[in-house]
C-alpha cells in the first residue's frame, strides 16, 4: 500500500472539490434559473469532460500548460513554477476534468426549486443572499451533496489525465491510480490489489452515500 | 377607469391606499390604472392570458413594466419616469400565490417566522405562531407544507403574506386550487379578516361570482387594459361596452336604435328588430342613433299562465323555448324571439318554477324585459 500516493489523492480529490464548489455554485444557479444566448453551447461545453477520452484532454491541457504558451508563461510569472508535472497543475486538471461532475447535479438541484418559491422569499423580504442560504440551498442540497461526493470520488480514481499532465512523481503527482497501474508495472499484484479493493470500497461508500443522504434529506425536510 | 383619468400623478402619490398606472407594449401588453382605499377589496378580473398576474407581480415588484408608477400610502414603488424601481424586499407587499409557494422544508411555523425579519429574533416565534393563530391554524405549526391540506395550505400562505405587515395584501387567484366546500369557508374567512386588516386589497381572479361576493370594486381586464371599473353589482349588470358585456358574461346583447327620448316618463324608447321597447332613460344618446344593449338574464320576467299580473304590459316579448337545462336548483332557458328577428334570449329561473309553468322545448312563453335593467352602451359593429 503506498500511503503517500493515497494521501496525496485524498489531498488532490479535496482540493479539486473544495475549490470547484463555489464555481459550480454559481454555474449550475445560472443555467438553472436563466436563459441566454449560447446557453447550450455553454451545456455541451461544460459536459464535454464526460465523453471527451482522458488521455485526449490530457494532450490538451499538457499542450496548454507547456511554458511556450500563454498560460504556461503566465503561471510562471506569477508562481514562479511550472503547470507541468506539478500537483498544481494536476489539480487545475482535475478541476477542468470533473466539471460536469459537479455542475450537473447541482443545476438539478437548483432546478427543482421553483421560482414561485424564490419570489415567495423575496416578497417575505429576504435578501437575495439570506434567500440562498435559507431556501434555495436547502431545497437544492440533494443534488449538491451529489455532486461533491461525485467530484471527490471521481478525482481519486483518476488516471488518464493524471498521466498525461503529472506524470509518476512520488509525492508530486503520483497518485493511488497511478501507483496501482506502477504496481502492476512491476509485477507487484498483491500491492495492487489492497490498493484496488482500498478504491472499489471508497467508490461503493461514496455512491450509497450519495443516494442514503439525498433520499434522506428529501423525505427529512419535505 | 373613469375616476382614475383625471389624477395628476403627484396628487395621487399623495393619497392613501394603492395607485398605480402601468403600461407597456412588449413582451405582454398592459395600459391599465389602478386604484384600492385602505380596507377596501378591488377585484381584477379577466379571461386567461389578460395580464391579471402580471399588473399584480408589478404590483409585488416581482416584475418591471416598461412605463407607470406605482404609489402606496405616498411612497413610490416605481416611477418609469424616475428610473425608480424597488425591489419586493423593499415594498412590503403581502403576496399569496396561487399554488402558495410554501417553503417545502420548513415547518408552518417557519414559514410565517421567514417573513418576520424585520423583528427581533426572540420575537418571531411566538408572533408566528399568533398569525397562524388567526388563520385558524392553532396546533399545526410543526407541520410543513407537505403534510396540510390545500386549504390549510393557503392559511399559512396568507398568514406568511400578513407577517411583513404588509402597506398592500395580493391574492393570485387564491382559491382556485382548493375543492368548493373549503373555498367558500376561505371566502368567508377573508371577508371577515379584510375589515381587521384595514389595507388595500387585490384580488386576481376569474370567477366573476367570486369577485360580486368579495370585492368593493372591480377591474374588468382584457389584453392588459383596464375596460372597466366599479361596483361589482354594476360592472356585471352595466358593462361601458360590449366587449365587457361579453367578458361578463351577459349573453343578451343586441343592436338597437334610439327612437325617442321622454325624460318626462323616465325612459328612450329603443327600437328592437320590429320591436320598441321602453329602457332606462339615458339622455346621451340621440334619437336615430345605432346602439349596442344588454339585459342581465335576472331582469328577464317569466309571465305565469295561470295567473296575470301588472308588470305582463313592461316590453311584453313573445318567444319560444329553444333549450332548456336543470342544473340542480337552477334551470337555465333559452328562448327565441319569433321569425324573421329570430333572437336568442338567456335567462335563469328556480326549477321547480320552469316545472310549474310547464316549461320545455318547444313550447310558446311570455317575458318581459324590465325596462330599468335594460342597459344602452355605444354601438359595437360586432354585435348582431
Amino acid at each position: 500500500m503506498d500511503w503517500q500516493a493515497f494521501s496525496l489523492s485524498l489531498e488532490l480529490a479535496a482540493w479539486t472539490t473544495l475549490v470547484l464548489l463555489p464555481l459550480a455554485l454559481l454555474a449550475a444557479r445560472a443555467l438553472a434559473w436563466h436563459r441566454f444566448p449560447g446557453q447550450s453551447l455553454v451545456q455541451a461545453l461544460i459536459a464535454l469532460p464526460l465523453l471527451l477520452p482522458p488521455t485526449v484532454l490530457g494532450f490538451y491541457l499538457l499542450s496548454a500548460f507547456g511554458s511556450g504558451t500563454w498560460l504556461g508563461r503566465a503561471y510562471e510569472a506569477v508562481f514562479g513554477g511550472s503547470l507541468v508535472f506539478t500537483f498544481e497543475g494536476l489539480l487545475l486538471a482535475s478541476i477542468i476534468f470533473n466539471i460536469p461532475f459537479a455542475v450537473q447535479p447541482m443545476q438539478r438541484g437548483f432546478e427543482a426549486v421553483s421560482r414561485e418559491v424564490r419570489e415567495a422569499a423575496w416578497c417575505s423580504g429576504m435578501s437575495a443572499w439570506k434567500t440562498f442560504l435559507r431556501i434555495e440551498l436547502p431545497l437544492a442540497w440533494p443534488g449538491i451533496l451529489s455532486a461533491l461526493v461525485l467530484t471527490f470520488a471521481h478525482t481519486l480514481g483518476e488516471f488518464g489525465v493524471v498521466l498525461m499532465v503529472g506524470g509518476n512523481i512520488p509525492g508530486e503527482t503520483r497518485t493511488i491510480a497511478i501507483a496501482i497501474y506502477d504496481r502492476v508495472q512491476a509485477f507487484d499484484e498483491p500491492a495492487a490489489a489492497i490498493m484496488a479493493a482500498t478504491l472499489l470500497g471508497f467508490s461503493l461508500a461514496a455512491i450509497a452515500l450519495v443516494h442514503g443522504l439525498s433520499g434522506r434529506v428529501g423525505q427529512g425536510r419535505g | 377607469m373613469a375616476s382614475a383619468a383625471g389624477w395628476g400623478k403627484d396628487v395621487a402619490e399623495g393619497g392613501e391606499g394603492l395607485r398605480a398606472q402601468l403600461n407597456q407594449r412588449r413582451p405582454i401588453p398592459l395600459q391599465a390604472e389602478l386604484s384600492a382605499a385602505p380596507g377596501e377589496l378591488v377585484a381584477l378580473v379577466g379571461p386567461s392570458g389578460s395580464g391579471k398576474s402580471t399588473l399584480l407581480r408589478c404590483l409585488a415588484g416581482l416584475y418591471r413594466a416598461a412605463g407607470g408608477w406605482i404609489a402606496v400610502n405616498g411612497e413610490t414603488w416605481f416611477d418609469s419616469a424616475q428610473r425608480l424601481f424597488r425591489s419586493p424586499q423593499e415594498r412590503r407587499c403581502g403576496l399569496v400565490f396561487q399554488h402558495y409557494a410554501l417553503f417545502p422544508h420548513l415547518s408552518a411555523r417557519d414559514n410565517v417566522a421567514a417573513a418576520l425579519g424585520h423583528l427581533p429574533r426572540s420575537e418571531r416565534r411566538a408572533r408566528a405562531e399568533q398569525l397562524l393563530a388567526m388563520v385558524h391554524l392553532a396546533g399545526l405549526e410543526h407541520r410543513p407544507p407537505g403534510a396540510l391540506s390545500g386549504g390549510q395550505q393557503q392559511r399559512v400562505a396568507l398568514a406568511r403574506a400578513l407577517a411583513r405587515e404588509p402597506r398592500v395584501l395580493l391574492l393570485d387567484e387564491p382559491f382556485s386550487a382548493v375543492d368548493q366546500v373549503t373555498r367558500r369557508k376561505l371566502q368567508r374567512e377573508l371577508a371577515q379578516l379584510r375589515r381587521l386588516l384595514g389595507i388595500p386589497i387585490v384580488l386576481v381572479t376569474h370567477d366573476l361570482e367570486e369577485a360580486a361576493a368579495l370585492a368593493d370594486r372591480m377591474v374588468i381586464l382584457h389584453q392588459g387594459r383596464s375596460l372597466q371599473e366599479g361596483p361589482p353589482r354594476e360592472v356585471l349588470t352595466r358593462p361601458n361596452s360590449a366587449a365587457v358585456a361579453r367578458l361578463v358574461d351577459l349573453r343578451n346583447l343586441y343592436s338597437g336604435e334610439i327612437v325617442e327620448q321622454r325624460p318626462d316618463q323616465g325612459f328612450t324608447l329603443l327600437r328592437w328588430g320590429e320591436r320598441v321597447l321602453e329602457a332606462r332613460h339615458r339622455p346621451e344618446f340621440r334619437p336615430g342613433q345605432a346602439v349596442s344593449w344588454v339585459i342581465p338574464p335576472g331582469s328577464v320576467i317569466l309571465h305565469r299562465r295561470d295567473r296575470p299580473s301588472r308588470g305582463e304590459r313592461e316590453n311584453p316579448v313573445e318567444a319560444t323555448v329553444a333549450e332548456m337545462v336543470e342544473l340542480g336548483e337552477t334551470c337555465s332557458l333559452e328562448l327565441r324571439t319569433q321569425a324573421p328577428q329570430a333572437s336568442a334570449i338567456s335567462l335563469a329561473l328556480p326549477t321547480h318554477v320552469a316545472r310549474r309553468n310547464g316549461l320545455a322545448p318547444g313550447e310558446a312563453v311570455r317575458v318581459s324585459l324590465l325596462a330599468d335593467a335594460i342597459h344602452l352602451m355605444e354601438h359595437d359593429p360586432m354585435v348582431e
